[in-house]
């Protein structure tokens, strides 16, 4: 082991200020971590040839791998920082913040359009109240398995940040959003508005923007099968439209789901 | 004008307080530091506990009930309690139907695992990653109100404390924009911290870099009490680290986990080549009805013991070992498959093949704002009653970890989830009436009081901003975490304790030299964290006396010095001699710990629980063996 790490981080202070790279030396020390550097860096936040700097701003919360914050882009790879080990990257280790969404300053962007998108496609199960009404549906448990992968998505933004059809232009609403209305349409109670979501994803920068590249499956840490979850609702997306356009009468005349 | 409602904090309490609200046709604002969906209650692994009774084994929300006393050792009013006991069936239904993927038995229904302090299958789970999915489940939901307008979403905002106004009651708070680092008042006729713990305070732990408690110490400095702080829970599992330590949750040995060291103490063979008959299953020795499964504080002091005082950690490192390796891989993946993940990530080693290495870490504070109840003759809960989870201080309501009242001296595994949802659920009601009966008289918050709270911030942050001292205050909070982790956790003197709150003080000193490292206007991590780690060393003070004032051992809370000897009989109630100590021990140690700040040190008094006067459950002996 190495006796020093060597850290290199892109660095802005704003969303419109320029960017710097700042390296920073500091000392090896025992499961040292991506987030373990960081915070020794705060505890001393000089660069490596002697220059005082302010702490870099970076988000973090769990520190593992459950809650997404500390998302961010590693020798070039997006992940969470917390489950970076050091003796696994090479060193001199870069950081920079995700590109495809808004910067805040240095590692920290706003994922914000991230949770609008599970706005848009009605991502949650429309209860009658918190009232006591009795157990849920029944569920066999290899649903439920399926179902579980799919729930451990934490909206890190891995899957948009290597998605070429994501862009500051462009509107395509990312895999996440589209894998999550897989997630709601396999529950028997989600199943019944199944309809309003897969229209959610009709609309421009829908399910149809994929342009079938699929580095978001393999980007995720989690593991979700990203790529199956878009095909999936892109054939329901089809049998939807047909559906709508089939019932366009009863839909008019109020009959149908709204 | 409609009330308006402020809760701060999105994890599963603050969440449920929204969701009560929001369902009422409230308007209610969050504050949040984070995106309410990276909450620390992710981290929740194991599950959620509740009578069910799925398994034939008679279980009860009374068996419920009495297994949350008795691991609490009695030190908490009793009817909160039985409410959450009796509403957990019912509250595991409605997350079923939020849609929360919990693990289903052959007939699809929910299915149910061991956890510890108790002999029944009672914790719900979903994976290794309940909390997660709970979290998940109730943002949804709340998202489905933000899209309809009754909730809106402060995001990267910090509370720095509430606006009090001339009868010293909560009119609103004042908020820190954490981007722009922009200051606001926000006024409401009722306001919940749901807020977490406090485990940044020592430094390592197995909570999120979120949970520095500084949103309770600040109201514990405005007036709020803060109720049993010594009493904080050590996890007996976790995997050491240079930034925290993560937990192996309990539902590993739930699920048929063991604890183990090699019987010979020199023994340097791979533990998978180590015989069963070599091997020393410490806990299952002493306590052969709960094995593996004694309450928490009772197994982290039996692997400290026989790390410390007998030298016996495995591989001459500070761990012992937790054996998962002769359960399936499939089963494994299936019931533990998170934290199995967790483990290989981190540490680079398959925990389905290999023991794990862990050791105790500091988890959870069953300590915090005291908060009120009101019960009937029949020790029912009132709904709606606007004293449920009321802090001292009117309109200023607290759920959740921040709350110190469902754990007593020790918290159950898997009553964390529930107690926070149970907190939150009866903490929305109870602002409402609240807002109806009592604050319409008060009218309009005057602007001149919103005015004085943003004025007082804006000038403590601007003398932040120009702290240019010699002292990291990161530096400081390490040695805060440090010194915590040392003389508060799961061993505790008198003596390390009164020099510890001597170097607490110390550190306030040095507090005051400190340097702000950064003058910036967006997202000054460093300026808040300044402001965070005085509220932290506030906090580590008051835990520290509250644990030097408290002479005997009672759940985490264990000075050998003041420790009950072990009974004669197996049985204690038969040990006449070793009852009477427990009897005598009980009548001047069975009260609150209740801490009132002044600016010379906190104001401790212990006072009687309540509830004692016509209890559910009258105190008796606490004994796995």
């Amino acid at each position: 082991m190495a006796d020093q790490i060597v850290m290199r981080i892109e660095r802005r202070d704003g969303p419109d200020a320029p960017a710097r790279w700042e390296e920073f030396k500091v000392p090896s020390h025992p499961n040292a971590n991506v987030i373990s550097v960081l915070m020794e860096i705060q505890r001393n936040p000089v660069t490596s040839d002697g220059k005082r700097t302010t702490p870099p701003a970076w988000d973090a919360a769990c520190l593992e791998e459950v809650c997404g914050s500390c998302t961010m882009v590693i020798n070039g790879r997006v992940r969470q920082a917390c489950s970076a080990l050091i003796n696994r990257l090479e060193q001199p280790i870069t950081l920079t913040p995700m590109k495809k969404f808004p910067l805040i300053r240095d590692l920290a962007v706003d994922r914000g359009k991230m949770f609008e998108a599970l706005k848009r496609v009605r991502g949650w199960i429309p209860i009658d109240g918190t009232y006591d009404l009795g157990p849920g549906p029944r569920q066999a448990p290899e649903d439920q398995e399926i179902n579980y992968v799919l729930s451990t998505c934490m909206t890190c933004g891995c899957c948009l940040e290597v998605c070429p059809q994501v862009g500051k232009d462009t509107a395509f609403i990312g895999a996440a959003a589209i894998s999550q209305v897989r997630l709601f349409n396999n529950h028997p109670t989600g199943k019944m508005h199944a309809d309003e979501r897969l229209r959610g994803l009709m609309e421009t920068g829908g399910v149809n923007d994929c342009g079938k590249a699929a580095n978001c499956a393999e980007a995720c840490p989690k593991g979700i099968p990203l790529t199956s979850s878009i095909a999936e609702m892109a054939r329901a997306t089809t049998r939807q439209a047909f559906k709508d356009w089939f019932l366009r009468d009863e839909r008019a005349a109020g009959a149908g789901p709204a | 004008m409609a009330e308006r409602y402020i809760v701060v904090g999105g994890g599963l309490a603050g969440l449920m307080t929204v969701i009560k609200l929001a369902e009422a046709g409230k308007h209610v604002d969050v504050f949040s530091i984070v995106p309410v969906k990276r909450s620390h209650s992710v981290c929740a692994q194991g599950g959620i506990n509740g009578a069910v009774n799925t398994k034939g084994e008679g279980d009860h929300p009374d068996i419920h009930t009495r297994d949350t006393l008795r691991s609490g050792d009695f030190l908490l009013e009793q009817p909160p309690v039985k409410g959450m006991c009796y509403a957990a069936p019912q509250i595991i239904y409605l997350l079923d139907r939020m849609g929360v993927p919990f693990n289903r038995t052959s007939e699809g229904l929910l299915d149910f695992r061991r956890f510890g302090g108790t002999l029944h299958h009672r914790t719900a789970f979903s994976g290794a990653s309940t909390g997660q999915q709970l979290l998940y489940a109730l943002d949804e939901q709340v998202r489905r109100y933000e899209s309809e307008g009754l909730v809106r979403k402060f995001e990267y905002w910090e509370y720095l404390s509430f606006v009090k106004d001339a009868e010293g009651a909560c009119r609103g708070i004042v908020a820190l924009d954490l981007r722009t680092m922009q200051i606001e008042a926000f006024p409401a006729d009722a306001v919940c911290l749901a807020t977490g713990g406090p485990g940044i305070v020592y430094g390592r732990s197995t909570n999120s870099t979120i949970n520095t408690g500084t949103a309770a110490s600040r109201a514990y400095i405005d007036g709020a009490i803060y109720t049993n702080a010594e009493f904080i829970q050590v996890h007996p599992t976790a995997i050491p680290g240079e930034d925290k330590h993560r937990l192996m949750s309990e539902s590993a040995r739930g699920e048929g986990g063991r604890i183990w060291v090699p019987k010979n103490k020199d023994d340097k063979r791979d533990p998978r080549t180590i015989p069963e008959n070599e091997r020393w299953f410490f806990l299952e020795e002493k306590y052969p009805k709960y094995r593996n499964l004694v309450p928490r504080d009772v197994a982290s002091r039996e692997i400290v013991y026989v790390v410390r005082n007998l030298g016996r950690g495995v591989e001459g490192q500070e761990a012992v070992y937790l054996d998962v390796t002769h359960i399936p891989a499939a089963t494994l993946d299936r019931k533990l498959g998170g934290i199995m993940e967790i483990y290989e990530k981190f540490v680079g080693v398959d925990p389905r093949h290999t023991p794990m290495k862990i050791f105790p870490a500091v988890h959870y504070s069953m300590g915090g704002l005291w908060v009120d109840y009101e019960a009937d003759a029949r020790n029912d809960m009132v709904p709606g009653s606007p004293r449920q989870q009321a802090t001292n201080i009117p309109g200023l309501y607290a759920a959740g970890e921040v709350d110190y009242g469902y754990h007593g001296a020790n918290r159950l595994g898997a009553n964390s989830l529930l107690s926070c949802i149970y907190a939150g659920m009866i903490a929305g009601p109870a602002m409402i009436s609240y807002a109806k009966n009592v604050a319409p008289k008060k009218g309009d918050v005057p602007k001149t009081l919103l005015g004085q709270g943003k004025t007082y911030w804006s000038d403590r942050f601007d003398k932040i901003y120009k702290m240019d001292g010699t002292e990291n205050p990161f530096v400081i909070g390490r040695e805060m975490g440090e010194l915590m982790q040392k003389i508060s956790t799961v061993v505790k003197f008198n003596k390390d304790l009164d020099e510890g709150v001597g170097k607490i003080r110390e550190m306030k000193e040095r507090w005051k030299r400190s340097n702000v490292l950064d003058t910036g206007r967006t997202l000054n991590q460093s300026a808040s964290y300044v402001n965070q780690l005085w509220n932290m060393l506030e906090l580590a003070e008051l835990i520290l006396v509250c644990g030097r004032l408290r002479d005997e051992s009672r759940g985490s809370h264990y000075k050998p010095d003041f420790a009950l000897p072990e009974p004669k009989t197996k049985d204690p109630t038969q040990d006449p001699q070793w009852m009477e100590a427990w009897r005598v021990r009980n009548e001047k140690w069975l009260k609150l710990t209740m801490a009132r700040f002044s600016a010379d040190g906190p104001k401790v008094t212990f006072e009687p629980l309540k509830s004692l006067a016509n209890p559910i459950l009258k105190p008796e002996p606490r004994w796995y063996a």
